[in-house]
């Protein structure tokens, strides 16, 4: 899985290596630097594991003024940035470059203010997901976005993909819960994005930031939202004998008037590898699976989950639990949460992450079947059916290069399908350098430029985390500006 | 007076645009009409109005996903939305009957364009939040599209969202794609008395930490609460502080008795149910507490709930002022009293001090046009936000000068 172009390192740069680390440790400390081979190899890849490049030099800022000091040297010398939390981007988002410093905010991770009057929390961007709900959830209160890979993942990485989660049917994503940010521009400058207020005055520059995969700036600091958790909350499992009745059923719900906080669909591969890996006491004998869950107080949890049942029952379901105490939950999201685990067990798989229109589900899993089984490869279907937000898993060997190719092909062409009907390539990945070079299948010439342009806007020279996002044939006049905007020292 | 332009297609919009640009000539956007007295006045002998890019081009309410052509009146928006059950989550704030523009012309391309959310902001976010998609000519004459009709999209930059509150001065938007949720089985409003404004916010925040997602807290000082339209309400002649539950009916009744509990220290309130519910929060996202009136001018103000109070306290240290928070103190529109500069020094200090923004939405043209209606910016910021202009309308074609002098 490597037919993705990436540009020559420029060998110049690696020729001043030596000379770049001994300025870089002269500004923030030798200590903050990992110059050695092995350690470097250490950050060579993310969760996209199948592209691999040592960096130049990896950094690890302790402070905002650190990474201001360590930006403006590679702005004035024309060095490369990529910036990265934890590293477990799935689309190749923090993947490194030979020619680049990889900037890791992962000792950035106070919490530095916590206010629960005004329902909001500053945290430096290197903590990670988790730890901000661990600390508020003693006095109740949560934050919302959860990403599978939340006890990982840093709230930095969040920021920069527009993470989501389960729970985002509710709740929102990233965008939805973060309220302002202090970032650091290439040349070293420090700006803070709107505040601890629920909006920002002039253009909402947060939004274009939020989402902006290290393209923009490196944030060091946001202020989020954290909200009071709901007094409870309940999953309840409805089985299916086709995709047809379960996606058919997700419709019936939100239709009736209930949005609940979480709506997962899980096809039959999928459920037998969890419940095998995970014995969660899912269904076996159902083609599709709904993990539905509300909230409230145990009453009002019952009421909800009964008239669920209730609207579900319409659509012919083979089998309906609902969830008996707090133990049998935690197995049902264990099982959920485990999956992509449990299926890493059984093969490698490449995991996918188009969003669509609900009402193409059933023409969308078909035609996925059938895009995989066309390069003989199977594929198992865990996805938030709730907001149409797919994650296919082609299982494949890795082991061999023919396969990898062919599971990066379907890949491609499940994303196709998946903007052909109206949806787009990510819903909480990001492009990074795996979907790159399929932005021309959903955006225009004039799409790209628009976005093109904001990023020079924010970053003339185009240093930060190059190669990504835009495809490269596309972004050349813009990278090409680069000499010019971008003064060299040697 | 200034020519009307009124495209029916993007394509002829784009054909505008290109004309204006080939003769570097400026020119007001408008749908309606409903902000003309908003924002920074225009100088522009072109208008062009997006009243005739009218419809809604896509309505699922099973994916709780509508699309319409920017300049759809609201109204018809929210009829078509009712009529299956559904409503627009943000609760839009209409400028015009405060400002004095004509009633019922607000198009859902300004909603976007000014991001003006109502009360349920705190609990299910703003229209920013909840918009997907946008297509718009810019001031190159370019058509673009960004984000789309699907619920989570992160496909490269999100130039949608950060379109809201741009005020039409990086792109003339030409349809929206937007999010909608179900309209709530029942409300109900507990409404408590004579509450100062620090105690009043004091409840409001108590309540928003509380479980039961309170979608309305607000605080209307007596003189404020004496315009209320609503009979039983402005008849009391007392301060009011007002918090509204929206749920399925067996939750309300529970979450109600909840919620007097946790806020028993504040006092008994008064019940109001579903049909007053209605009448009360539609009125107050027209603002009927602050009528336009020559004689004053209306701030609104964005902070930190807990600092609103104070800001309000500091600020009539100089000036009389009538205040109506919403966002359980986050949103403040404080009416003071028409003059040169519409208050805006001490205003601006004030919330300077304690953190926050503020915009000024009503004054007399002349005085818009020489104070700075949105908060001053810092260097930094104003380097981006004028690169970003150049980078959408480098010829300062759009709106020039609605939201900054010289931008």
């Amino acid at each position: 899985m490597t037919s993705l172009r990436l540009p020559d390192p420029d060998q110049a740069v690696i020729s001043r290596r030596a000379a770049i680390i001994e300025d870089i440790a002269r500004l923030i400390g030798r200590d903050a630097l990992i110059a050695d081979e092995d350690g470097r190899r250490a950050f060579e890849t993310d969760a996209l594991t199948a592209y691999r490049r040592v960096p130049l030099l990896v950094v690890l800022p302790r402070t905002t003024e650190d990474v201001s000091k360590v930006l403006r040297y590679c702005h004035d010398n024309g060095l490369k940035v990529i910036p990265r939390g934890a590293g477990t981007s799935l689309c190749g988002g923090a993947l490194p470059a030979e020619d680049a410093i990889v900037l890791c905010v992962s000792k950035m991770n106070r919490i530095l203010d916590v206010d629960y009057a005004n329902r909001c929390a500053r945290v430096e961007s290197g903590i990670t997901n988790l730890a901000i709900s661990a600390r508020v959830s003693g006095n109740g209160f949560f934050y919302a976005p959860d990403p599978s890979s939340q006890l990982a993942c840093t709230l930095a990485g969040n920021l920069a993909m527009n993470s989501g989660g389960a729970h985002c049917l509710k709740y929102g994503v990233t965008t939805n819960n973060v309220l302002g940010v202090r970032m650091v521009l290439i040349d070293g400058t420090v700006v803070d994005i709107g505040g601890a207020h629920l909006d920002a005055p002039g253009y909402d520059l947060l939004s274009y930031v939020i989402g902006s995969e290290g393209q923009l700036g490196v944030i060091t600091e946001a202020t989020v939202r954290i909200l009071r958790a709901a007094e409870g909350a309940r999953p309840m499992l409805v089985g299916f004998g086709s995709p047809e009745s379960a996606g058919a059923c997700v419709s019936g719900i939100i239709g009736a008037g209930i949005v609940p906080v979480a709506i997962e669909y899980m096809d039959k591969p999928a459920i037998e590898v969890c419940e095998a890996f995970a014995p969660a006491g899912y269904p076996l004998d159902v083609e599709a699976l709904l993990i539905i869950e509300v909230e409230g107080s145990d009453t009002e949890i019952g009421v909800l989950l009964n008239r669920i049942a209730e609207i579900a029952s319409a659509y012919q379901p083979k089998s309906m639990v609902i969830s008996t105490d707090p133990d049998h939950s935690a197995r049902i999201w264990a099982g959920r949460k485990a999956a992509f685990g449990a299926v890493g067990r059984i093969s490698d798989y490449y995991c996918m992450d188009g969003t669509i229109p609900l009402g193409q589900l059933p023409h969308v899993l078909t035609r996925i079947g059938e895009i995989c089984s066309g390069y003989g490869l199977k594929v198992a279907n865990i996805f938030h059916a709730g907001d149409g937000n797919l994650h296919p898993l082609i299982l494949y060997n890795a082991n061999s290069p023919e396969e990898a190719e062919k599971a990066e092909l379907a890949g491609a062409d499940i994303l196709r399908l998946c903007v052909e009907v109206g949806g787009c390539l990510t819903g909480e990945h990001g492009v990074g350098i795996e979907k790159r070079d399929l932005m021309t299948v959903q955006f225009s010439p004039t799409d790209l430029a628009v976005q093109m342009r904001i990023k020079t806007v924010f970053d003339p020279g185009w240093l930060l985390n190059p190669a990504k996002v835009f495809p490269l044939d596309v972004s050349a006049a813009h990278t090409d500006q680069r000499a010019a905007a971008a003064p060299r020292a040697a | 007076m200034a020519e009307l332009v009124r495209p029916a297609a993007e394509w002829e919009l784009q054909t505008v645009i290109a004309k204006l640009a080939a003769q570097k000539m400026p020119a007001e956007i408008v749908g309606h009409g409903a902000l003309r007295n908003a924002g920074r006045p225009s100088a522009a002998e072109i208008v062009i109005s997006t009243a005739s890019l009218r419809g809604v081009t896509l309505y699922e309410p099973t994916e709780l996903v509508m699309s319409a052509r920017a300049g759809t009146p609201l109204l018809e928006i929210e009829a078509e939305l009712a009529s299956r059950g559904q409503m627009l989550p943000f609760e839009p704030v209409d400028l015009a009957p405060t400002t004095g523009a004509p009633a019922g012309a607000l198009s859902i391309g300004g909603v976007f364009a000014t991001n003006m959310s109502g009360s349920r902001r705190i609990a299910t976010g703003s229209a920013r939040d909840h918009l997907l998609g946008v297509r718009g000519v810019n001031g190159r004459a370019e058509l673009f599209k960004s984000g789309g009709r699907v619920m989570k999209n992160v496909t490269g930059l999100d130039v949608a969202r950060g379109l809201t509150g741009s005020w039409g001065t990086l792109a003339v938007l030409t349809e929206l794609t937007f999010k909608v949720v179900p309209l709530p089985e029942s409300m109900l409003t507990l409404v408590y008395r004579n509450l100062p404004d620090d105690l009043a916010i004091e409840a409001l925040t108590t309540a928003m930490g509380t479980p039961f997602e309170v979608t309305g807290a607000v605080h209307l000082p007596k003189g404020a609460a004496v315009r209320l339209r609503h009979p039983k309400l402005k008849a009391l002649g007392q301060s009011l502080t007002l918090l509204r539950l929206e749920n399925f009916i067996a939750s309300i009744a529970y979450r109600k008795d909840k919620l007097i509990d946790a806020l028993k220290v504040f006092g008994t309130p008064l019940e109001f149910g579903s049909e007053d519910t209605w009448a009360i929060w539609n009125e107050l996202r027209q603002l009927s507490v602050m009528p336009y009136a020559t004689e004053t001018s209306l701030w609104r103000i964005s902070t930190v709930p807990t600092k609103a109070p104070e800001i309000v306290a500091a600020i009539k240290k100089f000036m009389p002022a009538e205040a109506f928070y919403d966002w359980s103190g986050g949103l403040i529109w404080l009416e003071v009293p028409a003059a040169a500069d519409a208050g805006a020094s001490d205003v601006r200090r004030a919330v300077a001090v304690r953190g926050g923004h503020a915009t000024l939405i009503r004054a007399a043209p002349e005085v818009r046009a020489i104070v700075d209606v949105f908060e001053p910016m810092k260097p930094e910021v104003e380097r981006l936000t004028r690169g970003m202009k150049a980078a959408f309308d480098p010829l300062g074609l759009l709106n020039r000068g609605r939201m900054y002098a010289n931008l």
